[in-house]
Protein backbone atom coordinates (compact mmCIF):
# COMPACT_ATOMS: atom_id res chain seq x y z
CA UNK A 1 0.00 0.00 0.00
CA UNK A 2 1.19 3.42 -0.95
CA UNK A 3 1.78 6.44 1.48
CA UNK A 4 -1.20 7.85 0.46
CA UNK A 5 -3.35 5.04 0.63
CA UNK A 6 -2.47 4.23 4.30
CA UNK A 7 -3.13 8.07 5.23
CA UNK A 8 -6.48 7.18 3.67
CA UNK A 9 -6.80 4.02 5.71
CA UNK A 10 -6.15 6.14 8.96
CA UNK A 11 -8.99 8.84 7.82
CA UNK A 12 -11.38 6.04 7.42
CA UNK A 13 -10.66 4.82 10.31
CA UNK A 14 -10.98 7.98 12.05
CA UNK A 15 -14.54 8.86 10.49
CA UNK A 16 -15.92 5.21 11.08
CA UNK A 17 -15.36 6.06 14.63
CA UNK A 18 -16.93 9.73 14.81
CA UNK A 19 -19.33 8.39 12.98
CA UNK A 20 -20.55 5.41 15.03
CA UNK A 21 -20.12 7.67 18.60
CA UNK A 22 -22.50 10.56 17.39
CA UNK A 23 -25.18 8.12 15.84
CA UNK A 24 -25.15 5.96 19.56
CA UNK A 25 -24.90 8.95 21.43
CA UNK A 26 -27.74 10.85 19.28
CA UNK A 27 -29.96 6.99 19.45
CA UNK A 28 -29.14 6.63 23.27
CA UNK A 29 -30.32 10.41 23.95
CA UNK A 30 -33.09 10.01 22.30
CA UNK A 31 -34.67 6.59 23.83
CA UNK A 32 -33.04 8.42 27.66
CA UNK A 33 -34.92 11.77 26.66
CA UNK A 34 -38.28 9.56 25.45
CA UNK A 35 -41.43 10.45 27.79
CA UNK A 36 -41.76 6.94 28.70
CA UNK A 37 -38.24 6.21 29.62
CA UNK A 38 -38.54 5.76 33.00
CA UNK A 39 -41.33 3.53 32.93
CA UNK A 40 -39.66 1.17 30.56
CA UNK A 41 -36.42 1.01 32.26
CA UNK A 42 -38.39 0.14 35.12
CA UNK A 43 -40.35 -2.46 33.61
CA UNK A 44 -37.17 -4.04 31.45
CA UNK A 45 -34.14 -2.76 32.66
CA UNK A 46 -34.60 -3.21 36.73
CA UNK A 47 -31.28 -4.16 38.16
CA UNK A 48 -32.83 -5.60 41.05
CA UNK A 49 -35.25 -7.69 39.68
CA UNK A 50 -32.42 -9.00 37.12
CA UNK A 51 -30.37 -10.32 39.92
CA UNK A 52 -33.53 -11.74 41.17
CA UNK A 53 -34.37 -13.24 37.80
CA UNK A 54 -31.43 -14.40 36.79
CA UNK A 55 -30.29 -17.86 38.14
CA UNK A 56 -33.74 -18.82 37.31
CA UNK A 57 -33.39 -18.32 34.06
CA UNK A 58 -30.22 -18.96 33.79
CA UNK A 59 -30.98 -22.44 35.10
CA UNK A 60 -33.73 -22.88 32.53
CA UNK A 61 -31.37 -21.56 29.63
CA UNK A 62 -29.57 -24.98 30.56
CA UNK A 63 -32.70 -26.81 28.70
CA UNK A 64 -32.38 -24.34 25.38
CA UNK A 65 -28.48 -25.73 25.27
CA UNK A 66 -29.37 -29.34 25.89
CA UNK A 67 -31.89 -28.95 23.30
CA UNK A 68 -30.02 -27.36 20.22
CA UNK A 69 -27.15 -30.10 20.77
CA UNK A 70 -29.30 -32.77 20.75
CA UNK A 71 -31.46 -31.75 18.20
CA UNK A 72 -28.33 -30.64 15.89
CA UNK A 73 -26.41 -33.70 16.25
CA UNK A 74 -29.17 -35.85 14.17
CA UNK A 75 -30.05 -32.47 12.22
CA UNK A 76 -26.10 -32.07 10.31
CA UNK A 77 -25.95 -36.04 9.36
CA UNK A 78 -30.00 -36.37 8.76
CA UNK A 79 -30.15 -33.15 6.12
CA UNK A 80 -26.97 -34.57 4.80
CA UNK A 81 -28.05 -37.46 3.50
CA UNK A 82 -31.47 -35.58 2.55
CA UNK A 83 -29.62 -33.77 0.24
CA UNK A 84 -27.67 -36.47 -1.05
CA UNK A 85 -30.78 -38.28 -1.79
CA UNK A 86 -31.71 -35.39 -3.75
CA UNK A 87 -28.51 -35.11 -5.94
CA UNK A 88 -29.18 -38.89 -6.77
CA UNK A 89 -28.84 -39.67 -10.43
CA UNK A 90 -30.81 -41.96 -12.74
CA UNK A 91 -34.81 -42.67 -13.27
CA UNK A 92 -34.51 -45.17 -10.66
CA UNK A 93 -34.05 -43.17 -7.99
CA UNK A 94 -36.98 -40.95 -9.09
CA UNK A 95 -39.19 -42.05 -6.17
CA UNK A 96 -36.58 -41.46 -3.60
CA UNK A 97 -36.12 -37.70 -4.70
CA UNK A 98 -40.13 -37.61 -4.99
CA UNK A 99 -40.14 -38.03 -1.46
CA UNK A 100 -36.74 -35.84 -0.52
CA UNK A 101 -38.73 -32.78 -2.17
CA UNK A 102 -42.01 -33.69 -0.51
CA UNK A 103 -40.04 -33.56 2.70
CA UNK A 104 -38.24 -30.48 2.20
CA UNK A 105 -41.46 -28.50 1.00
CA UNK A 106 -43.49 -29.59 3.87
CA UNK A 107 -41.28 -29.31 6.52
CA UNK A 108 -40.29 -25.95 5.29
CA UNK A 109 -43.52 -24.30 4.74
CA UNK A 110 -45.32 -25.37 7.82
CA UNK A 111 -44.46 -22.85 10.93
CA UNK A 112 -42.35 -24.79 13.55
CA UNK A 113 -44.81 -23.69 15.74
CA UNK A 114 -47.48 -25.76 14.28
CA UNK A 115 -44.68 -29.00 14.26
CA UNK A 116 -44.30 -28.65 17.68
CA UNK A 117 -47.70 -28.44 18.83
CA UNK A 118 -49.20 -31.17 17.19
CA UNK A 119 -46.33 -33.47 17.69
CA UNK A 120 -46.12 -32.01 21.17
CA UNK A 121 -49.31 -32.97 21.83
CA UNK A 122 -50.79 -34.87 19.55
CA UNK A 123 -47.90 -37.95 19.47
CA UNK A 124 -48.41 -38.83 23.21
CA UNK A 125 -52.00 -38.83 23.35
CA UNK A 126 -51.99 -41.73 20.40
CA UNK A 127 -51.09 -43.72 23.24
CA UNK A 128 -49.51 -46.08 21.28
CA UNK A 129 -46.83 -48.54 23.30
CA UNK A 130 -43.55 -47.86 22.65
CA UNK A 131 -44.10 -44.29 21.53
CA UNK A 132 -42.46 -41.87 24.05
CA UNK A 133 -44.79 -39.89 25.87
CA UNK A 134 -42.04 -36.86 27.12
CA UNK A 135 -43.01 -33.62 25.67
CA UNK A 136 -39.42 -32.66 25.23
CA UNK A 137 -38.88 -35.89 23.55
CA UNK A 138 -41.47 -35.00 20.87
CA UNK A 139 -40.36 -31.37 21.08
CA UNK A 140 -37.10 -32.15 19.78
CA UNK A 141 -37.90 -34.59 16.83
CA UNK A 142 -40.11 -31.73 15.81
CA UNK A 143 -37.04 -29.17 15.84
CA UNK A 144 -34.89 -31.88 14.01
CA UNK A 145 -37.46 -32.49 11.30
CA UNK A 146 -38.32 -28.70 10.77
CA UNK A 147 -34.66 -27.86 10.79
CA UNK A 148 -33.30 -31.04 8.65
CA UNK A 149 -35.26 -29.35 5.64
CA UNK A 150 -33.94 -26.34 5.90
CA UNK A 151 -30.28 -27.42 6.47
CA UNK A 152 -30.56 -29.93 3.36
CA UNK A 153 -30.83 -27.11 1.36
CA UNK A 154 -28.08 -25.38 2.51
CA UNK A 155 -25.86 -28.81 1.98
CA UNK A 156 -27.70 -28.86 -1.67
CA UNK A 157 -26.81 -25.21 -2.82
CA UNK A 158 -23.16 -26.28 -1.75
CA UNK A 159 -23.63 -29.33 -3.44
CA UNK A 160 -24.13 -27.69 -6.86
CA UNK A 161 -21.83 -25.04 -6.61
CA UNK A 162 -18.97 -27.57 -6.61
CA UNK A 163 -17.57 -27.46 -10.65
CA UNK A 164 -19.23 -30.54 -12.34
CA UNK A 165 -15.47 -31.11 -13.76
CA UNK A 166 -14.33 -32.35 -10.11
CA UNK A 167 -17.19 -35.06 -10.26
CA UNK A 168 -15.69 -35.62 -13.91
CA UNK A 169 -12.50 -36.04 -12.50
CA UNK A 170 -13.58 -38.35 -9.46
CA UNK A 171 -15.81 -40.28 -11.81
CA UNK A 172 -13.30 -40.92 -14.86
CA UNK A 173 -10.59 -42.39 -11.92
CA UNK A 174 -13.44 -44.98 -11.61
CA UNK A 175 -15.37 -43.84 -8.53
CA UNK A 176 -18.70 -44.68 -8.52
CA UNK A 177 -21.80 -41.98 -8.17
CA UNK A 178 -21.52 -42.29 -4.05
CA UNK A 179 -18.19 -42.24 -3.63
CA UNK A 180 -17.37 -39.33 -6.48
CA UNK A 181 -20.41 -37.54 -3.72
CA UNK A 182 -18.50 -38.41 -0.46
CA UNK A 183 -14.92 -38.04 -1.14
CA UNK A 184 -15.08 -35.01 -3.47
CA UNK A 185 -18.02 -33.42 -3.43
CA UNK A 186 -19.30 -33.27 -0.61
CA UNK A 187 -16.37 -32.34 1.67
CA UNK A 188 -15.62 -29.31 -0.81
CA UNK A 189 -19.87 -28.38 -0.49
CA UNK A 190 -19.35 -28.32 3.42
CA UNK A 191 -16.41 -26.40 3.17
CA UNK A 192 -18.54 -23.57 1.34
CA UNK A 193 -21.82 -23.95 3.72
CA UNK A 194 -20.20 -23.59 6.80
CA UNK A 195 -21.76 -19.90 7.16
CA UNK A 196 -24.94 -20.85 6.43
CA UNK A 197 -25.21 -23.89 8.47
CA UNK A 198 -24.03 -21.41 11.22
CA UNK A 199 -27.38 -19.39 10.25
CA UNK A 200 -29.46 -22.57 10.67
CA UNK A 201 -28.01 -23.03 13.89
CA UNK A 202 -28.47 -20.40 15.38
CA UNK A 203 -32.04 -19.90 14.07
CA UNK A 204 -32.32 -23.44 16.00
CA UNK A 205 -31.03 -22.15 19.21
CA UNK A 206 -33.76 -19.22 19.44
CA UNK A 207 -36.59 -21.88 18.08
CA UNK A 208 -35.73 -24.01 20.76
CA UNK A 209 -37.78 -21.36 22.77
CA UNK A 210 -41.07 -22.42 20.91
CA UNK A 211 -40.71 -26.04 23.17
CA UNK A 212 -41.91 -23.92 26.49
CA UNK A 213 -44.87 -23.67 25.09
CA UNK A 214 -44.80 -27.65 25.56
CA UNK A 215 -44.70 -27.12 28.96
CA UNK A 216 -41.54 -27.51 29.53
CA UNK A 217 -39.44 -25.00 31.32
CA UNK A 218 -36.98 -23.34 29.19
CA UNK A 219 -35.54 -19.87 29.13
CA UNK A 220 -38.89 -17.89 27.62
CA UNK A 221 -41.15 -20.42 30.04
CA UNK A 222 -39.29 -18.93 33.01
CA UNK A 223 -39.38 -15.50 31.85
CA UNK A 224 -42.93 -16.03 31.25
CA UNK A 225 -42.99 -17.64 34.53
CA UNK A 226 -41.17 -14.29 36.67
CA UNK A 227 -43.35 -12.08 34.20
CA UNK A 228 -46.69 -13.42 35.71
CA UNK A 229 -45.35 -12.98 39.33
CA UNK A 230 -44.19 -9.55 38.99
CA UNK A 231 -45.46 -8.19 36.05
CA UNK A 232 -41.77 -6.92 35.34
CA UNK A 233 -39.83 -7.43 31.55
CA UNK A 234 -36.50 -7.55 33.31
CA UNK A 235 -36.28 -11.73 32.91
CA UNK A 236 -37.22 -11.40 29.35
CA UNK A 237 -33.76 -9.10 28.95
CA UNK A 238 -32.44 -11.61 31.22
CA UNK A 239 -33.09 -14.66 28.66
CA UNK A 240 -31.58 -12.20 25.79
CA UNK A 241 -28.86 -11.90 26.57
CA UNK A 242 -28.16 -15.39 27.36
CA UNK A 243 -28.68 -16.28 23.48
CA UNK A 244 -26.58 -13.83 22.61
CA UNK A 245 -23.61 -14.64 24.99
CA UNK A 246 -24.39 -18.07 22.91
CA UNK A 247 -24.44 -16.98 19.54
CA UNK A 248 -21.68 -13.96 19.38
CA UNK A 249 -18.88 -16.47 20.28
CA UNK A 250 -19.83 -19.01 18.08
CA UNK A 251 -20.14 -16.80 15.21
CA UNK A 252 -16.11 -15.80 15.71
CA UNK A 253 -15.36 -19.27 16.30
CA UNK A 254 -16.54 -20.38 12.90
CA UNK A 255 -14.92 -17.29 11.22
CA UNK A 256 -11.73 -18.31 12.54
CA UNK A 257 -12.62 -21.99 11.67
CA UNK A 258 -13.29 -21.01 7.91
CA UNK A 259 -9.90 -18.72 7.95
CA UNK A 260 -8.13 -21.52 9.57
CA UNK A 261 -9.05 -24.09 6.38
CA UNK A 262 -8.74 -21.24 3.70
CA UNK A 263 -5.03 -20.71 4.86
CA UNK A 264 -4.58 -24.28 4.68
CA UNK A 265 -5.89 -24.63 1.23
CA UNK A 266 -5.45 -21.19 -0.46
CA UNK A 267 -1.52 -20.13 -0.53
CA UNK A 268 -2.11 -16.27 -0.59
CA UNK A 269 -5.68 -15.87 -0.53
CA UNK A 270 -6.25 -14.57 2.50
CA UNK A 271 -4.35 -12.32 5.03
CA UNK B 1 0.01 -48.53 -42.63
CA UNK B 2 1.30 -51.48 -40.96
CA UNK B 3 -0.45 -52.58 -37.68
CA UNK B 4 2.08 -54.97 -36.26
CA UNK B 5 0.66 -54.77 -32.30
CA UNK B 6 -3.01 -55.11 -30.93
CA UNK B 7 -5.45 -53.03 -30.74
CA UNK B 8 -6.10 -51.23 -27.94
CA UNK B 9 -9.18 -48.54 -29.01
CA UNK B 10 -11.17 -48.85 -31.72
CA UNK B 11 -13.97 -46.23 -32.61
CA UNK B 12 -16.44 -47.22 -35.39
CA UNK B 13 -19.07 -44.96 -37.00
CA UNK B 14 -19.15 -42.66 -33.43
CA UNK B 15 -21.94 -39.87 -33.11
CA UNK B 16 -22.34 -37.50 -31.15
CA UNK B 17 -24.94 -34.46 -30.44
CA UNK B 18 -25.60 -31.88 -28.05
CA UNK B 19 -28.98 -30.69 -28.65
CA UNK B 20 -28.99 -30.09 -32.43
CA UNK B 21 -25.53 -29.38 -32.90
CA UNK B 22 -23.63 -32.84 -33.88
CA UNK B 23 -20.15 -32.59 -32.47
CA UNK B 24 -19.12 -36.38 -33.86
CA UNK B 25 -19.94 -36.87 -37.27
CA UNK B 26 -19.09 -40.90 -37.49
CA UNK B 27 -15.54 -40.97 -36.23
CA UNK B 28 -13.64 -44.11 -36.69
CA UNK B 29 -10.11 -44.34 -35.29
CA UNK B 30 -7.80 -47.43 -34.06
CA UNK B 31 -5.05 -47.15 -32.20
CA UNK B 32 -2.47 -49.67 -31.80
CA UNK B 33 -1.01 -51.25 -27.90
CA UNK B 34 1.60 -48.79 -27.27
CA UNK B 35 0.82 -45.93 -29.71
CA UNK B 36 0.65 -41.94 -29.95
CA UNK B 37 -2.33 -41.04 -31.75
CA UNK B 38 -2.04 -37.06 -31.59
CA UNK B 39 -5.52 -35.19 -32.34
CA UNK B 40 -5.20 -32.04 -33.78
CA UNK B 41 -7.71 -29.26 -35.28
CA UNK B 42 -9.30 -26.15 -34.33
CA UNK B 43 -11.23 -25.75 -30.91
CA UNK B 44 -15.04 -26.89 -31.47
CA UNK B 45 -13.76 -29.26 -34.06
CA UNK B 46 -14.39 -32.33 -31.44
CA UNK B 47 -11.10 -33.40 -30.04
CA UNK B 48 -12.44 -32.73 -26.32
CA UNK B 49 -15.84 -34.49 -26.76
CA UNK B 50 -14.07 -37.67 -28.85
CA UNK B 51 -11.89 -37.76 -26.03
CA UNK B 52 -14.95 -37.79 -22.84
CA UNK B 53 -16.77 -40.09 -25.02
CA UNK B 54 -14.00 -42.60 -24.57
CA UNK B 55 -14.18 -42.16 -20.87
CA UNK B 56 -17.81 -42.63 -20.90
CA UNK B 57 -18.45 -39.26 -19.64
CA UNK B 58 -20.41 -38.60 -22.55
CA UNK B 59 -22.93 -41.24 -23.60
CA UNK B 60 -22.40 -41.83 -27.69
CA UNK B 61 -25.84 -41.73 -29.46
CA UNK B 62 -24.36 -43.59 -32.42
CA UNK B 63 -21.43 -46.42 -33.45
CA UNK B 64 -19.17 -48.44 -31.48
CA UNK B 65 -16.18 -48.02 -28.98
CA UNK B 66 -14.27 -51.24 -28.18
CA UNK B 67 -11.43 -50.81 -25.39
CA UNK B 68 -8.90 -54.05 -25.75
CA UNK B 69 -11.95 -55.77 -28.79
CA UNK B 70 -14.55 -55.52 -25.59
CA UNK B 71 -17.35 -52.76 -26.36
CA UNK B 72 -17.44 -50.31 -24.17
CA UNK B 73 -20.56 -48.58 -25.11
CA UNK B 74 -22.81 -51.37 -25.01
CA UNK B 75 -25.69 -51.69 -22.52
CA UNK B 76 -25.17 -52.90 -19.06
CA UNK B 77 -21.74 -52.43 -19.12
CA UNK B 78 -20.25 -51.10 -15.80
CA UNK B 79 -18.95 -47.93 -16.58
CA UNK B 80 -17.04 -47.87 -13.34
CA UNK B 81 -14.87 -50.47 -14.59
CA UNK B 82 -14.50 -49.11 -17.85
CA UNK B 83 -13.05 -46.19 -16.16
CA UNK B 84 -10.56 -47.90 -14.00
CA UNK B 85 -8.80 -48.77 -17.32
CA UNK B 86 -8.70 -45.49 -18.99
CA UNK B 87 -7.08 -42.66 -17.15
CA UNK B 88 -8.17 -38.88 -18.68
CA UNK B 89 -6.63 -35.90 -18.09
CA UNK B 90 -8.02 -32.71 -18.09
CA UNK B 91 -7.26 -28.96 -20.10
CA UNK B 92 -7.94 -27.61 -16.39
CA UNK B 93 -5.98 -30.30 -14.15
CA UNK B 94 -8.99 -30.84 -12.40
CA UNK B 95 -7.02 -32.05 -8.76
CA UNK B 96 -9.22 -32.05 -5.77
CA UNK B 97 -8.25 -28.76 -4.09
CA UNK B 98 -9.27 -30.31 -0.62
CA UNK B 99 -7.17 -32.75 -0.48
CA UNK B 100 -3.18 -32.88 -0.66
CA UNK B 101 -0.78 -33.87 -3.71
CA UNK B 102 -0.70 -37.64 -2.24
CA UNK B 103 -3.98 -37.99 -1.24
CA UNK B 104 -5.06 -36.63 -4.97
CA UNK B 105 -2.97 -39.75 -6.40
CA UNK B 106 -3.96 -42.01 -4.05
CA UNK B 107 -7.91 -41.28 -3.81
CA UNK B 108 -8.42 -43.87 -7.05
CA UNK B 109 -6.17 -46.96 -5.99
CA UNK B 110 -7.82 -46.88 -2.83
CA UNK B 111 -11.55 -46.12 -3.47
CA UNK B 112 -11.71 -47.32 -6.87
CA UNK B 113 -8.74 -50.17 -6.85
CA UNK B 114 -10.06 -51.04 -2.86
CA UNK B 115 -6.07 -50.65 -2.34
CA UNK B 116 -4.85 -50.12 1.23
CA UNK B 117 -3.96 -46.79 2.48
CA UNK B 118 -0.31 -47.78 3.06
CA UNK B 119 0.37 -50.18 -0.48
CA UNK B 120 -1.80 -46.76 -2.29
CA UNK B 121 0.45 -44.58 -0.44
CA UNK B 122 3.55 -46.31 -1.34
CA UNK B 123 2.93 -46.85 -4.85
CA UNK B 124 2.18 -43.04 -4.89
CA UNK B 125 5.04 -42.25 -3.41
CA UNK B 126 7.40 -44.08 -6.10
CA UNK B 127 5.52 -42.48 -8.95
CA UNK B 128 5.68 -38.45 -7.41
CA UNK B 129 9.54 -39.78 -6.74
CA UNK B 130 9.91 -41.02 -10.37
CA UNK B 131 8.65 -37.43 -11.75
CA UNK B 132 10.55 -35.09 -9.17
CA UNK B 133 7.29 -34.51 -6.95
CA UNK B 134 7.99 -36.18 -4.27
CA UNK B 135 8.60 -33.24 -1.58
CA UNK B 136 4.98 -31.78 -2.93
CA UNK B 137 3.47 -34.90 -1.50
CA UNK B 138 1.84 -32.93 1.91
CA UNK B 139 0.89 -30.12 -0.26
CA UNK B 140 -2.63 -28.71 -1.17
CA UNK B 141 -2.52 -28.33 -5.05
CA UNK B 142 -3.26 -24.46 -4.84
CA UNK B 143 0.28 -24.07 -3.32
CA UNK B 144 1.89 -25.64 -6.74
CA UNK B 145 2.70 -24.21 -9.71
CA UNK B 146 0.18 -24.80 -13.03
CA UNK B 147 3.03 -27.15 -14.57
CA UNK B 148 3.09 -28.93 -11.49
CA UNK B 149 -0.46 -29.29 -10.79
CA UNK B 150 -0.86 -30.55 -14.30
CA UNK B 151 1.75 -33.08 -13.71
CA UNK B 152 0.24 -34.35 -10.62
CA UNK B 153 -3.04 -34.84 -12.37
CA UNK B 154 -1.08 -36.99 -14.50
CA UNK B 155 0.40 -39.08 -11.66
CA UNK B 156 -3.35 -38.88 -10.27
CA UNK B 157 -4.24 -41.12 -13.50
CA UNK B 158 -1.30 -42.96 -13.72
CA UNK B 159 -2.00 -44.13 -10.32
CA UNK B 160 -4.77 -46.21 -11.64
CA UNK B 161 -2.13 -48.21 -14.17
CA UNK B 162 -4.10 -47.49 -16.73
CA UNK B 163 -3.95 -49.65 -20.09
CA UNK B 164 -4.74 -46.60 -22.00
CA UNK B 165 -4.51 -42.60 -21.57
CA UNK B 166 -6.11 -39.63 -22.98
CA UNK B 167 -4.91 -36.53 -22.98
CA UNK B 168 -7.16 -33.50 -23.30
CA UNK B 169 -5.29 -30.05 -24.29
CA UNK B 170 -3.32 -30.51 -20.94
CA UNK B 171 -1.05 -28.08 -21.75
CA UNK B 172 -3.55 -25.13 -23.14
CA UNK B 173 -4.39 -23.71 -19.58
CA UNK B 174 -0.87 -23.55 -18.55
CA UNK B 175 1.61 -20.62 -19.50
CA UNK B 176 4.24 -20.96 -21.79
CA UNK B 177 7.52 -21.28 -20.04
CA UNK B 178 5.62 -24.51 -17.47
CA UNK B 179 4.54 -26.32 -20.80
CA UNK B 180 7.96 -28.22 -21.58
CA UNK B 181 8.28 -29.62 -17.85
CA UNK B 182 4.93 -31.23 -18.96
CA UNK B 183 5.64 -32.50 -22.19
CA UNK B 184 8.90 -34.12 -21.42
CA UNK B 185 6.83 -35.87 -18.34
CA UNK B 186 4.17 -37.09 -21.65
CA UNK B 187 7.20 -37.93 -23.57
CA UNK B 188 8.68 -40.26 -20.77
CA UNK B 189 5.36 -41.74 -21.00
CA UNK B 190 5.42 -42.05 -24.50
CA UNK B 191 8.94 -43.67 -24.59
CA UNK B 192 8.35 -46.11 -21.92
CA UNK B 193 5.35 -47.76 -24.41
CA UNK B 194 2.32 -45.98 -22.76
CA UNK B 195 -0.65 -45.68 -25.42
CA UNK B 196 -2.06 -42.71 -25.22
CA UNK B 197 -4.73 -40.51 -27.56
CA UNK B 198 -3.55 -36.97 -27.41
CA UNK B 199 -5.58 -34.26 -27.61
CA UNK B 200 -3.45 -30.62 -28.57
CA UNK B 201 -2.59 -27.36 -29.99
CA UNK B 202 1.54 -28.14 -29.42
CA UNK B 203 2.23 -28.91 -32.78
CA UNK B 204 5.59 -29.43 -32.72
CA UNK B 205 5.41 -31.83 -30.04
CA UNK B 206 2.61 -33.85 -31.72
CA UNK B 207 5.16 -34.20 -34.40
CA UNK B 208 7.73 -35.12 -32.00
CA UNK B 209 6.02 -37.80 -30.13
CA UNK B 210 2.76 -38.73 -32.83
CA UNK B 211 2.80 -42.50 -34.30
CA UNK B 212 -0.11 -40.80 -36.00
CA UNK B 213 -1.55 -37.47 -36.03
CA UNK B 214 -5.36 -37.23 -37.06
CA UNK B 215 -6.68 -33.98 -37.88
CA UNK B 216 -10.57 -33.15 -36.82
CA UNK B 217 -12.92 -30.57 -38.64
CA UNK B 218 -15.92 -30.12 -38.10
CA UNK B 219 -16.46 -33.42 -35.80
CA UNK B 220 -15.15 -35.86 -38.56
CA UNK B 221 -11.53 -37.08 -39.17
CA UNK B 222 -10.38 -34.94 -42.06
CA UNK B 223 -7.24 -36.77 -42.54
CA UNK B 224 -5.21 -38.78 -40.70
CA UNK B 225 -1.34 -40.04 -41.19
CA UNK B 226 2.22 -40.35 -40.04
CA UNK B 227 3.35 -36.89 -38.25
CA UNK B 228 5.74 -36.38 -41.77
CA UNK B 229 2.56 -36.47 -43.77
CA UNK B 230 0.31 -34.41 -41.68
CA UNK B 231 2.89 -31.60 -40.96
CA UNK B 232 4.87 -31.67 -44.48
CA UNK B 233 2.57 -32.87 -47.38
CA UNK B 234 -1.20 -32.28 -46.28
CA UNK B 235 -3.86 -33.69 -48.99
CA UNK B 236 -6.68 -32.00 -47.96
CA UNK B 237 -7.08 -28.06 -48.23
CA UNK B 238 -8.61 -27.77 -44.51
CA UNK B 239 -5.28 -29.24 -42.99
CA UNK B 240 -3.55 -26.79 -45.15
CA UNK B 241 -5.36 -23.80 -44.09
CA UNK B 242 -5.16 -25.01 -40.70
CA UNK B 243 -1.71 -25.51 -40.75
CA UNK B 244 -0.42 -22.24 -42.13
CA UNK B 245 -2.55 -20.13 -39.64
CA UNK B 246 -0.69 -22.31 -36.95
CA UNK B 247 2.28 -21.64 -38.30
CA UNK B 248 1.34 -17.65 -38.86
CA UNK B 249 0.82 -18.01 -35.61
CA UNK B 250 4.22 -19.25 -34.44
CA UNK B 251 2.96 -22.32 -33.34
CA UNK B 252 5.17 -24.69 -35.25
Amino acid sequence: MSARGRGEGRRGVVIAVVSTVVVFTALGLAIVNSPGWPEVKAQFFNWDEFKATFPDVLHAFWLNVKLFCIAEVFILPLALLLAIVRSLPGPVFFPLRILAIAYTDFFRGVPTILVIVTLGFGAPALQLQGVPQSTLFWGIVSLVLVYTAYVSEVYRAGIESVHPSQNAAARSLGLNHLQAVWYVIVPQAVRRVIPPLLNDFIGLQKDTALVGILGAIEAFKQTQIDQAASFNFTSSVCAALLFVAITIPLARFTDWLVARDRRRQFAGATA
Amino acid sequence: MTEATATALRLEDVHKSFGNTEVLRGIDLTVGEHQVVCLIGASGSGKSTLLRCVNLLEPIDEGRILVDGVEITADGVDVNEVRKGIGIVFQAFNLFPHMTVLANVTLGPRKALDLRRAEAEAQALELLARFGLADRRGDYPDRLSGGQQQRVAILRALAMKPKLLLLDEVTSALDPELVSEVLQLIRELAEGGMTMVVATHEMGFARDIADRVCFLDGGSILEEGTPEQIFTQPREPRTQQFLARIVAAGRL
